[in-house]
């Protein structure tokens, strides 16, 4: 970039934290971006800092090979490492053209005042080797301007049909290296399928990659199937269905194709989620026409009434230490956001703002709560602490819905559905601080994201 | 079975008779041409398009507005009239609400129904519900035009689809 830039970087990183590595700047400078305002925000702000955070300049010389067929697998995972990182808007890749020095070994010493002429910030070097099936990627992360490693080099191996997770690993400690965030890249994402028109929709159970590759479809287009949720060990999925006729929860064993109903529930169950140490479940059941929040314990089936009363309570999901449920519920009169305990009894609400609130969803961080909210004919996704105050909202369409948090609590993927008899859903993501709207293009529509915990 | 058929094959040729004379098949219910006049009253078209299987709600409402009492109180007649074996009512909203809330309020519309039907004497035990939520809309554009017409419940008597 231009010499302004640079001076921009210099001074944010020429401070005494020098002796420190590159991590803890980052930190600062994190912080110093994505600061949350401390007041409440007025409302229906949308709070978009689109190009306040320049993208860090990233040096990503090719992966050093010492025969054809590495070469080509080394090539295929740069491109996904490079794709992950540009996706969340914070890098940028130097083109390699402008590279003044080769990188020839991993270990060789880096000539720390080539990489900075062309005003890289990072500098990303590694080694793959494929033998017998095996790759084996060794990388380092060097700090340009600090001159010193971000942390110590790596090491995967993975068998050669794994290229994409072990480019997600990579991305994943490249990211996390660099932010201090947490990992979000090797993941997957359960979601729905939909092709055909707006009346005659059908829908088709799903999960792909997070970056959204291969795709793996888990039911046909029979019955309508809806809002997919990930076990905690990401192996199983909680999903509705109207295999029966009725809307019904299943459970889907992704390692061995088992499908559990659950036939000691009555009427309609829907709004499936895991508790956090997978032991339970907790969803609505409908009967007699009013909704209200269970638990089913899936070693003992014991269930547990944790609402009874003639308002609709439903779309629960646990607190990550699981003491707590926030749900929705028209007690009130219209669609609030409550908490109550995870043992049921008193709600309390915590949505005080105009319009409808619905689809809260507890951050793997535990701080903060996403939504959706309805207001004067817009959807909007919104976040807000715990206990309902600082409420910011993220996104505005006629149909913004569902959100879903990334394992690491920064970023969101909802289903924004247009208007019209042409109207069609697809998945979008965006950062906590409201920066970085992005669709991830499908071949078919999609709706009701469900992200998987980090992979094992 | 063959029955229905027969009466099927009438009612199509109905209308395609009626066709030449009205400006359309539905064109004006109790006029002269009313292409239902010599169908079956123990028809279930009939029980669709004049009995009347649809009942509107204002938005986020299961409350049954005084117009579709009629509607039901016909309803509960005839299937009683007609020695029903079983009914489902299917109940709607509208796209504009999230999916979880409009399946419990769709489930909230049908049951209005269904204890409205029992109300009226229909055995209970012939009558189920369903909701779908905002999953089949009727209508598809994305206005007050569509939403009025989404925002409903279908009766659906045993044999005949929505």
């Amino acid at each position: 970039m231009d010499i302004n830039h640079k001076k921009k970087y210099n001074k944010r990183f020429s401070t005494p934290l020098r002796v420190y590595n590159w991590v803890v700047l980052l930190l600062v400078f994190f912080q110093y971006t994505f600061v949350f305002s401390q007041e409440n925000v007025p409302e229906l702000d949308i709070d978009v800092t689109d190009g306040v955070v320049e993208p860090i300049p990233v040096a990503f010389p090719n992966f050093i090979t010492k025969d054809f067929s590495s070469s080509i697998i080394a090539n295929e995972i740069s491109k996904v490492v490079k794709n992950d990182l540009l996706n969340t808007a914070l890098f940028r890749i130097i083109p390699e053209g402008s590279y003044i020095s080769d990188i020839s070994s991993i270990d060789s010493p880096v000539r720390f005042t080539d990489w900075r002429a062309i005003n890289s910030d990072l500098l990303v070097v590694g080694d793959v080797t494929v033998l017998n099936e095996t790759i084996t990627i060794k990388f380092r992360l060097w700090d340009v301007v600090g001159q010193n490693e971000i942390f110590k080099g790596v090491q995967f191996k993975g068998p050669s049909n794994s290229i994409r997770r072990i480019a997600h690993k990579v991305s994943d400690l490249i990211y996390s290296g660099v932010t201090g965030e947490g990992k979000y890249f090797d993941t997957r994402i359960a979601f729905i399928s939909e092709r055909g028109p707006k009346n005659k929709r059908t829908k088709r159970l799903a999960i792909m990659d997070q970056d959204g590759s291969n795709l793996i479809f888990l039911t046909d287009s029979k019955s309508i199937v809806l809002a997919p949720r990930f076990s905690p060990d990401s192996k199983k999925i909680l999903y509705t269905s109207y295999e029966t006729g009725k809307p019904r929860v299943y459970l889907m064993n992704l390692m061995n194709g088992n499908l559990r109903s659950f036939p000691e529930l009555p009427g309609m169950t829907f709004a499936p989620r895991f508790s956090p140490d997978g032991k339970k479940i907790i969803l609505s059941i409908t009967e007699n026409g009013n909704t209200d929040i269970y638990t089913l314990n899936l070693e003992n089936n014991l269930k547990k009434r944790l609402t009874k009363n003639v308002a609709i309570d439903t779309a629960p999901s646990f607190s990550p230490d699981g003491k707590f449920v926030v749900f929705e519920s028209d007690r009130g009169g219209n669609q609030q956001i409550y908490v109550m305990s995870s043992k049921g009894g008193d709600a309390k609400r915590i949505s005080f703002g105009k319009g409808r609130y619905g689809t809260p969803v507890w951050s793997p961080r535990g701080d903060m709560i996403a939504f959706t909210k309805m207001y004067k004919g817009n959807f909007h996704i919104g976040v807000m602490r715990k206990d309902g105050s600082q409420e910011r909202l993220l996104t505005k369409a006629f149909i913004d819905e569902g959100p879903t948090w990334a394992p690491n609590g920064r970023i969101l993927m909802f289903f924004r559905e247009t208007s019209g008899v042409n109207g069609a859903p697809s998945l979008h993501t965006i950062e906590v601080t409201g920066r970085n709207l992005r669709k991830i293009e499908l071949s078919s529509f999609a709706s009701d994201p469900s992200w998987s915990p980090l992979l094992k | 079975m063959n029955y229905q058929n027969i009466i099927m094959s009438v009612f199509v040729l109905l209308l395609v008779t009626n066709c030449s004379e009205t400006n359309g098949i539905f064109g004006k219910t109790g006029s002269g041409s009313d292409p239902f006049a010599n169908i079956s009253q123990s028809s279930l078209e009939y029980f669709s398009n004049e009995v009347g299987d649809t009942v509107l709600f204002k938005v986020n409402q299961s409350v049954i507005e005084p117009d579709y009492r009629e509607v039901l109180n016909s309803q509960a007649k005839w299937i009683k009239e007609n020695s029903v074996g079983s009914v489902t009512i299917e109940g709607h909203a509208d796209e504009q609400g999230t999916r979880e809330y409009n399946l419990a309020l769709g489930a909230r519309r049908a049951t209005a129904v269904r204890n409205y039907l029992v109300s009226k004497g229909v055995s209970e035990s012939n009558l189920s519900v369903v909701t779908y939520g905002k999953e089949r809309p009727l209508r598809i554009c994305s206005d007050e035009s569509c939403w009025s017409k989404n925002r409903r419940t279908i009766t659906i008597i045993d044999g005949s689809s929505s």
